[in-house]
């Protein structure tokens, strides 16, 4: 294809998202339109399948049949969460393997909010509540982004995030009502998770690399800045119900632009954790690699066993 | 890495409730379709969507090119004798 051509197509293509038309797997594409697809279903995909393994850490420790059965649950959903959109991700033409690969080799990245220690059960709330939370504010946009299987994985994530929510929320309030020492237990959750969950909706505006391209292909719809506004002016109320104090001395209502102003985010943290210097980040690569190395004797076995059935199906057709 | 293969991809079709359509769901990787099946329930049925599954390996699946669309699709454009709004009756004709 000689440039001009490429060129046209490019301006088709974008006209085409534009016009809110869906871009399927087969369609031509810009190749950064692929690549960088593939990039951020796959960074998506990785986090959901990392974030099994804080939570997985208190499932056998739940205060109760209740609250075991819903981390169990919801520890499911994110496995679920993962598998949609690893094959979504296939559909531009990478494998699995591939993909495993880049995660396991420490290639691709994860939300690096996984990188922090689940110390006490009030940190299972604290995830549910801020950082499921988070998690819907950053997806809810994206059920309607231009590459059709990622837009279709997202309508069924958002729909099972809302639970996920509300169990943690749950588990903040029963600890609040609870002894002076459940109190603090939640308290001392909120303290350790506000500030990661703020930098989980990414970089300011002015660090951010990709948005205007990611604002044209609809895989943004608001900046990061614009997102975690909206995050924190949703949560605060929540926290005063829970009679939660948000650990930020800076922050306070601005009735001018009826929203919460609030503190300096410490970014060289979040830039130190991303790099691979956070609490758990050698952890959590460990346990991933370890599951995936310690369960190839089994995909190995099931495959054999596949081929020795499908042999014996076709000798008895001969 | 062994030198192992790797488990195929199947498309999973859900019928949500009787009187529909199955309606494709997704993919995922399984050793062979019973495992496909297994797989599916647990990956795309975990909330009550669906009563009956179908399960089929990817490379089975012959798909149109969209850059063929136009010389698929586009002989249809031009068929309006296939719609009822191209035939004059007049208005008093009821129940047509
Ligand atoms: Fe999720
Ligand atoms: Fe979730």
């Amino acid at each position: 294809m000689s440039e001009e051509q490429i060129k046209n197509l490019e301006e088709q293509f974008e006209a085409r998202i534009a016009r809110d038309e869906k871009i399927e797997p087969k369609d031509w594409m810009p190749e950064k339109y692929r690549q960088t697809h593939i990039r951020q279903i796959s960074q998506h995909a990785h986090s959901e399948i990392v974030g099994m393994l804080p939570e997985g850490n208190w499932i056998t420790r739940a205060p109760s049949l209740r609250r075991k059965v819903a981390l169990l649950a919801k520890v499911q959903d994110e496995a679920g969460h993962g598998l949609y959109l690893y094959s979504a991700c296939e559909t531009l033409g990478i494998s699995r393997d591939e993909l495993y690969e880049q995660l396991h080799s420490g290639k691709a990245k994860y939300s690096s909010i996984f990188n922090y220690p689940t110390v006490t059960w009030a940190d299972i709330g604290a995830i549910g509540w801020l950082v499921d939370g988070a998690a819907i504010i950053n997806q809810v946009p994206l059920c309607s982004t231009s590459f059709g299987p990622y837009a279709r994985a997202m309508v069924r994530v958002c729909k099972e995030e809302s639970f996920h929510q509300r169990q943690g929320y749950e588990i903040m309030l029963k600890l609040c009502n609870g002894t002076p020492e459940q109190k603090e237990m939640a308290q001392d959750a909120l303290n350790r998770w506000w500030w990661p969950s703020l930098m989980m909706l990414g970089p300011t505006d002015d660090m951010s690399v990709h948005t205007e391209q990611s604002m044209k292909w609809k895989l943004k719809r608001k900046t990061n800045d614009e997102l975690r506004q909206q995050f924190i002016d949703q949560t605060v109320p929540q926290a005063d119900i829970l009679g939660l104090t948000i650990p930020d001395s800076d922050l306070k209502w601005n009735e001018e632009r009826q929203s919460y102003d609030f503190g300096e985010i410490d970014w060289d943290e979040f830039w130190q954790v991303v790099k691979g210097h956070g609490p758990m980040n050698n952890a959590r690569m460990k346990a991933r690699v370890g599951a995936w190395e310690r369960g190839e004797w089994v995909r190995d076995a099931a495959m054999a066993h596949a081929e020795k059935q499908q042999e014996r199906k076709n000798k008895q057709v001969v | 890495m062994s030198n192992k293969k790797n488990w195929p991809l199947w498309e999973v079709f859900v019928r949500s409730k009787n009187g529909l359509e199955h309606r494709h769901f997704g993919s995922l990787h399984a050793a062979d379709a019973e495992m496909a099946l297994e797989n599916a329930r647990d990956v795309y049925t975990r909330r009550n969507e669906g009563v009956s599954i179908w399960v089929v390996e990817s490379k089975h699946i012959t798909a149109s090119n969209p850059e063929h669309n136009g010389e698929l699709f586009e002989p249809a454009q031009d068929k309006v004798y296939r719609h009822p709004t191209f035939y004059d009756l007049p208005d008093d004709v009821k129940h047509m």
